[in-house]
């Protein structure tokens, strides 16, 4: 069966969610991997949105991280300062998504801006919530295509936390949370090895281990142990295509 | 005492040249109204404070009624960048102060509690810390562990978009809370507007829905559809489609100044404003409804 880099991406991403899991999430294709994943092995997964909305059962597809229709039909709504304390800070989140311009080798992530801070060349929109997200959920899921720009050695500006220069250095720090657990991209996965460092643990079918080498900018490891996806199920992509993202804003491939 | 005042008179009197402002709301009931009239009636040297400075803040800033910004977050949210924000940025025209979301709420809630700073727990990213100065450290004196601190903000005034209050400005707002209650604490002016004035009976009847009471406001304005291209949860949607639109708007210059002279200047007030987007796109935003069921507070 044919299917879309998108879909791909959220397919795995949705495996990779435990069923009772608490998941802070956001718009795009972290919020159908998550509804993906309730109606298939996780049902009991709970969905936390930053602006303040817990156990949210969105009837139709979010286009904001506050669209209203996250509201109606919720089993609870609190304020901002809440929702990063009570939840967050006190350490009620099982899972971030995360996302940005650049992922490093030790999967630290810069939103903030290309270049120098004060002279910025591109000035990206910043944090949001993901600063606290990265340091305080417990595992921290990153999706995003697979390109070397994307995946530099190191990151011009250290927006949230990932493993720092190693895992020992983020260890030393003392925050809550256990780093980034997998990045899924377009090629495969890769996920931190005992050092923090991102090394390739999955490829996904049809895809060569040169072609992910070639995308990703610092000497990518190869796990012993790396396999290959399963690929997404005709259901899967069924309740994707028919049920969340009818009209393909998301799953359909645009850039 | 009635605080009742339309929107143009509660912007001249409360917002002057120079302020600091926060016109509060994340995603949800952002007030846009108060915004275009604080561009009608040309204010100048603002300092402009929001979590999420939305378009609301980028037509503002390409009004040239800013100097400055104090936010967490300079997207459009769902759509990419805020083009007007981002070049000001990037040609160093704009003098930025930049927060997490966490970091940016914080100040409010130190600001709306009387305090005059707030720890957090450390992040482990510490670029910001080090590129804003406003972050500090301190030593937590029972465990001896660091924590992260930031001071109080407390705007001159803060701007909040409501679905009902009463004519003393005891406000009732349901769905997503954003940061509204700790602006309006925060500020020493508070000016509301409101989908709805209702009789303070109204009020009454649900008094656990009160996110503001009329105590600390200065000035209420019924202003229906004040939150357009933002949404009023129960009320109206949001449009999408502006959000998609105002990238292509915002491209070059000439797309904004004629969008400022077409939806700003050239229209006298929101209803107008409402008005001019016709029927078809009324129709398009109208919600079905979806009551919650009614709880009873007990007669004693």
């Amino acid at each position: 069966m044919e299917y879309s880099s998108s879909e791909l991406m959220t397919v795995n991403a949705a495996r990779l969610l435990r069923d009772g899991d608490t998941v802070f999430v956001g718009v795009g294709l972290p919020n159908l991997a998550c509804n993906l994943a309730r109606h298939t092995h996780a049902p009991n997964l709970l969905m936390i949105y930053e602006a303040g909305v817990i156990g949210a059962r969105p009837e139709r597809l979010p286009l904001s991280i506050g669209d209203p229709t996250l509201v109606s039909g919720a089993t609870a709504v609190c304020s901002m300062y809440d929702i990063f304390t009570l939840y967050l800070q006190r350490g009620n989140v099982d899972v971030g998504f995360l996302g940005g311009a650049q992922i490093d080798q030790f999967g630290n992530i810069n939103a903030t801006v290309i270049g120098d801070y004060q002279h910025p060349k591109v000035r990206l929109p910043g944090s949001g919530g993901s600063m606290e997200m990265a340091a305080w959920a417990n595992r921290c899921y990153i999706i995003t295509p697979h390109q070397t720009r994307r995946f530099p050695k190191k990151v011009d500006f250290r927006t949230s936390a990932g493993f720092l220069a190693s895992r020992a250095e983020r260890v030393s720090k003392g925050v809550r949370g256990g780093g980034p657990q997998a990045v899924v991209t377009d090629l495969g996965l890769m996920e931190p090895d005992e050092n923090g460092e991102l090394i390739l643990t999955s490829l996904h079918p049809g895809i060569s281990v040169d072609q992910a080498r070639k995308n990703t900018g610092w000497e990518l490891k190869v796990s012993p142990r790396c396999n290959v996806t399963e690929p997404p199920t005709a259901s899967e992509l069924q309740i994707l295509r028919d049920e969340l993202d009818p009209t393909g804003i998301y799953i359909k491939d645009g850039k | 005492m009635t605080k009742l005042t339309t929107l143009s008179k509660a912007i001249e009197v409360h917002v002057h040249d120079g302020d600091t402002i926060y016109a509060a709301g994340f995603t949800h009931l952002i007030p846009y109204a108060a915004g275009h009239e604080i561009i009608r009636q040309k204010r100048k040297d603002l300092i402009l404070a929001r979590a999420t400075p939305d378009l609301i803040y980028d037509q503002m800033v390409a009004a040239g009624c800013a100097q400055k910004l104090i936010f967490s977050y300079i997207g459009n949210p769902g759509v990419g960048s805020l083009r007007i924000i981002r070049s000001e940025i990037e040609s160093g025209h704009i003098e930025i102060e930049e927060y997490s979301h966490f970091s940016m709420i914080s100040r409010l809630q130190a600001g709306a509690s009387g305090l005059p700073f707030i720890p957090m727990n450390q992040t482990a990213a510490e670029d910001l810390e080090h590129a804003n100065p406003q972050y500090k450290r301190i030593k937590d004196p029972y465990t001896g562990q660091e924590v992260v601190v930031v001071p109080a903000l407390n705007p001159d005034v803060a701007i909040v978009h409501v679905q009902r209050a009463d004519q003393n400005g005891n406000s009732q707002i349901w769905g997503i809370l954003g940061e509204q209650k700790e602006a309006a604490f925060a500020a020493d002016r508070v000016i509301i507007t409101a989908e709805e004035i209702v009789d303070e009976d109204i009020i009454r009847s649900d008094p656990n829905r009160t996110l503001i009471p009329g105590f600390i406001v200065d000035a209420v304005c019924q202003v229906p559809y004040a939150a357009h291209p933002s949404y009023t949860q129960g009320y109206y949607d949001r449009d999408n489609a502006f959000y998609l639109e105002w990238d292509k708007i915002s491209e070059t210059k000439e797309g904004i100044n004629n969008y400022l002279d077409e939806w700003v200047y050239g229209l006298p007030d929101r209803q107008a404003y409402w008005q001019k987007l016709g029927t078809e796109m009324h129709k398009r935003l109208k919600v079905k409804d979806r009551f919650s069921a009614p709880v009873n507070y007990g007669a004693y």
